[in-house]
């Protein structure tokens, strides 16, 4: 069979699973569709968390994105997994406690305040539609690639395949989906990373691998920063940013992280508090197995790449290389005629471009793996972004449904027109994030620092006072708030899109860039609710009395059954 | 419970979240970011040490960290007699 009959094959029975799912697991409540019933398993939450938050950035960017920036990549490796840890200690167990839907539901309640709610049910359709575009752009992306369509039709046909589960499950659906997805990508993953691993150095495990030597007895790592240097780059181990960069970005991504909603309302579905703690643990090393091994992924394959294509001719290239070419991933471009390709740093004598996602979608061919290793990829690709899709998908339904429809415009709406509105609101923002993916706007992969820098800068700061001081009242937390939001937008908005040609270390403030400037909002939002709060009565004596009660576990079943 | 022995329980959670989210502190922006130069000149096998923490350590730091906390919290729990039934 070749890989085409693979892929359809292997894509085939896997979208056949995620539908049955949806069919078995129907939701027939809001509480169902909203948090599963509250009644997930911490295990199965665990992996569910980690296929909504490992998106077709993580699985098929990632490494492709750290093996161009080699040490500097450690942003996103630290950042999106340091997160796990402040949310398990510092959230995930008191919301639970307060045993609520949503976090603007949190955040409306414990400061007493519709305001309060409104800023947080529209940070949190900001962050989730900023996501959700990424996403169905990324389903597109896979079909197009693996299946021959186009890539408007495989967009059609992933918007058709999460409208079934995430409208009819609800949360329900999608964490038995999510589920199934994690096994699929994380399998999709490893498989290649192992085989690869095994062929250049002889280790099954490419965590150990990537630290050990090569046949010719060198290590690989030493090898990398030799050749980099040779061609004119940083040393790999090294990286091009200043450590301050680093410190603000991979700080804005862990609070960011913490504080965006589709990851926090996952750990309202579990039982108990003591099984918010757990599976937030649980999710971190699902994480953790694709996120350490990324880092080896990206070492292979640019040790692969610099060895295959680096002064060799152009017409000795392989042809997987060809292959590429067709779909413009690599680009050849023979400056000095020479017919030799040279790959370096300075760009008026480089004459490769190559696209970073190539190195996770061309790893299996690039190491000459079986056809059904590649359409395995595939199948994992598509697992990765379906699931943060449906995630968000879900946050936004539940943020119009819930915050905006229950609690503040009709009050009175039943439980079955509540489920309704739901529903359609599910498939309307399943509309909207597929017109996104379609229009394929350019600003949408810059406004992604958007959704991290306002979670970190907004909610983290918000929620953790909230449930760590009982005399945070509104106006401290919704000026915090709004400063945080103000500043962090400020700043990206400048840099980003106003002025990008100033977006370098010279103009950027103590060299900061962007995606790192969330940190200094957060820091600024606790200031100012800190100082604005002090000044202002405290909040009254039930709201305190709630703060108190967050604190101690007992009790949590019972609010979970109203 | 009473009052007093909420306080406790509270301060007693409060001191061991200090000290595992400053290991969580350090074997990132530690020795992953702000020591990884001096780090480097330090190895195990083929990795140098401050990029194994960056790219590597930290992340089984965390995952254990979670761990760690979840059973001191457990158990504190059913010191103080406030945990689930």
């Amino acid at each position: 069979m070749d890989v085409q009959a693979w892929t359809y094959l292997i894509v085939g029975i896997t979208f056949a699973i995620y539908i049955g799912i949806a069919f078995w697991s129907k939701a027939g409540s809001t509480k169902e569709f909203y948090v599963a019933g509250g009644g997930v398993p911490p295990l199965a939450n665990g992996m569910a968390t980690a296929a909504d938050w490992m998106s077709a950035a993580s699985f098929i960017s990632m490494a492709g994105v750290i093996s161009f920036m080699g040490y500097d990549g450690s942003v996103y490796l630290m950042g999106w997994t340091g997160g796990y840890v402040l949310l398990a200690l510092l959230l995930a167990p008191y919301l639970r406690k307060f045993g609520k839907f949503t976090v603007p539901d949190f955040v409306g309640d414990r400061y007493y305040s519709n305001t309060a709610r409104t800023v947080a049910v529209i940070c949190a359709l900001f962050v989730s539609f900023t996501y959700v575009a990424g996403q169905m752009r990324g389903v597109g992306i896979v079909f197009s690639h693996f299946l021959k369509v186009e890539i408007n039709e495989g967009i059609f046909i992933g918007m058709g395949v999460v409208f079934i589960y995430a409208v009819l499950g609800g949360m329900k659906g999608i964490t038995y989906t999510q589920v199934a997805q994690y096994c699929v990508l994380i399998f999709a993953y490893m498989v290649p990373a192992i085989f690869i691993s095994l062929l250049m150095t002889g280790q099954v495990v490419p965590q150990i691998g990537f630290g050990s030597k090569l046949p010719d007895g060198n290590y690989m790592l030493d090898t990398l920063d030799k050749l980099h240097s040779e061609l004119g780059f940083a040393n790999y181990t090294d990286g091009n940013k200043s450590r301050i960069d680093v410190f603000f970005i991979t700080m804005a991504l862990m609070v960011g992280t913490a504080g965006l909603p589709h990851v926090i309302v996952r750990f309202f579905t579990v039982p108990r508090v003591k099984d918010a703690r757990i599976s937030a643990g649980w999710a971190l090393i699902f994480i953790a197995i694709l996120y350490t091994t990324a880092p080896a992924v990206a070492v292979f394959a640019r040790t692969n790449l610099i060895h295959t294509v680096s002064n060799r001719p152009y017409a000795e290239m392989p042809e997987w290389f060809k292959m590429w070419e067709e779909t413009r991933l690599i680009a050849f471009d023979d400056k000095n005629g020479d017919g030799v390709i040279q790959y370096v740093k300075d760009p008026s004598k480089n004459e490769l471009t190559i696209d970073r996602d190539i190195m996770v979608l061309a790893n299996p061919e690039i190491a000459n793996l079986p056809a059904w290793v590649t359409a395995l990829v595939a199948a994992g690709g598509l697992a990765a972004a379906l699931s943060t899709a449906a995630g968000l998908l879900l946050v936004v339904s539940t943020s119009v449904a819930h915050d905006l429809f229950k609690r503040n415009l009709f009050p009175d709406i039943n439980e079955k027109g509540e489920l309704i509105v739901a529903r359609m609101s599910a498939a309307v923002a399943v509309g909207f994030a597929g017109f996104f993916g379609i229009m394929n706007f350019g600003f949408v992969a810059e406004v992604v620092a958007f959704a991290f820098g306002l979670a970190a800068s907004s909610f983290f700061p918000a929620i953790v006072m909230g449930i760590f001081s009982r005399r945070m009242n509104k106006q401290g937390a919704i000026a915090g708030m709004i400063t945080g939001l103000t500043f962090t937008s400020a700043y990206i908005i400048y840099f980003k899109m106003i002025f990008p040609e100033l977006n370098n270390p010279d103009h950027l403030w103590w060299g900061i860039s962007p995606e790192g400037i969330g940190t200094l909002g957060m820091v600024l939002n606790f200031v100012v609710s800190t100082l604005v709060s002090a000044i202002t009565p405290a909040p009254p004596q039930d709201i305190q009395e709630l703060v108190e009660s967050l604190r101690y576990p007992r009790g949590a079943g019972a609010a979970a059954k109203h | 419970m009473d009052a007093q022995n909420r306080k406790k329980y509270w301060k007693i959670n409060l001191y061991y979240l200090l000290i595992l989210l400053s290991i969580w502190f350090i074997v990132s922006f530690g020795l992953g970011i702000i020591l990884a130069d001096w780090m480097n000149r330090f190895r195990i096998g083929g990795f140098k040490l401050g990029f194994w923490f960056a790219q590597q350590g930290s992340i089984y730091v965390f995952v254990i960290l979670i761990f760690v906390y979840v059973w001191l919290m457990n158990r504190l729990d059913k010191r103080f007699d406030v945990d689930e039934k």
